[in-house]
């Protein structure tokens, strides 16, 4: 299933938590014994800061530890977010094919905004040429059949800033 | 294409071929699934790659001086943190782009921001820590550009796997 709300509810953070979100907002120390580290700043023993990361990870509040390229600088310069008029009545089905096709990494439904804006399915293509990513919309507009009634393919000329989820202080909100 | 010209970018897109070595692609290939939660993650990735674990925290910290990688470290997921995200797009004429860049940017809220080639030509990642917040981040960005914001939360979640092999 796709809308989990449920998983939200037992995702309570600690205060701990919180601490070590806020302490590898940036990134996770590059140091031989990280969790240690940490452990450090925070007066926490390196097993219990490594026991909370492996509780947020199961519970969903953290996806992973993990290294996020720059995908132009991969080589993967054709970023196209492609979107489509999907009716009502298929959408449900259809964008589950569509997230299901191998290439597309994010695949979710979101709202119209008529007269701008009649796509509410969004399925972001990453190729290493324009002909690539277009050649794999088609592939979309191929599953999609009758039941689209438009599309077009979003690129991106530039990244004007990618700096991840942040958590901010608790003080600063109000 | 859109309206809006070319006013410069923040970090342009280059026509050079990425070149890496095989310690490299490697390493990337394989952290970007995700460093084992073990007691010594770093020692137990360079012994999967066959690389010493100085040689892996060397490159690591490379990758990320010269951009190769944005960022090392967990990634939230903030929904599950009991907060608000959502996409949302604007249509920013271009004489007034790089001030809008400029202020949408400003926000912490903003996680991600990307200039598209479409009418609606802006278009960023807010996550706030409470479902309430993006509402009132919106407002808020509307005030200060003086632009309206298209608001585009997901309603159904499909599929999300990003990965790049090199």
């Amino acid at each position: 299933m796709s809308i989990s709300t449920s998983k939200s509810e037992q995702a309570k953070l600690t205060e701990q938590d919180r601490e070590l979100i806020m302490a590898t907002q940036e990134g996770l120390p590059l140091v031989s014994d990280p969790w240690g580290e940490l452990g450090r700043q925070l007066g926490m023993r390196a097993e219990d800061v490594l026991a909370r990361f492996q509780q947020m990870q199961n519970s969903g509040v953290i996806r992973r530890v993990a290294a996020v390229p720059d995908h132009y600088k991969l080589g993967y310069r054709y970023n196209g977010m492609t979107v489509w008029d999907v009716s009502d009545s298929a959408i449900s089905e259809m964008g589950q094919r569509v997230g299901d096709l191998p290439f597309v990494s994010h695949c979710y439904r979101r709202p119209r905004h008529l007269p701008y804006w009649s796509f509410n399915l969004f399925a972001m293509v990453h190729g290493t040429s324009r002909e690539e990513v277009e050649d794999k919309a088609r592939q979309i507009k191929d599953l999609l059949g009758d039941s689209c009634a438009g599309n077009t393919i979003l690129y991106s000329s530039a990244i004007l800033k990618k700096t991840g989820l942040r958590l901010r202080k608790q003080k600063d909100t109000p | 294409m859109s309206a809006t010209a070319e006013p410069k970018a923040r970090r342009p897109m280059s026509d050079d071929k990425p070149v890496f070595t095989d310690i490299e692609r490697a390493i990337i290939n394989r952290l970007q699934y995700g460093l084992p939660l073990t007691l010594t993650p770093y020692q137990d990735v360079a012994d999967e790659l066959g690389i010493t674990e100085q040689q892996l925290l060397d490159q690591l910290k490379a990758l990320l001086a010269n951009g190769t990688l944005t960022r090392f470290g967990p990634m939230f997921h903030a929904g599950e943190m009991g907060g608000g995200l959502t996409l949302a797009a604007m249509r920013i004429p271009a004489e007034d782009y790089d001030r809008v860049t400029e202020q949408v940017n400003s926000f912490p809220e903003v996680a991600h921001n990307y200039r598209r080639e479409h009418e609606l030509n802006m278009w960023f990642v807010l996550a706030t820590e409470t479902p309430e917040g993006i509402a009132d981040t919106i407002a808020r960005i509307e005030a200060l550009t003086g632009y309206p914001v298209y608001n585009m939360p997901k309603e159904q979640e499909f599929h999300v796997n990003l990965h790049f092999e090199i």
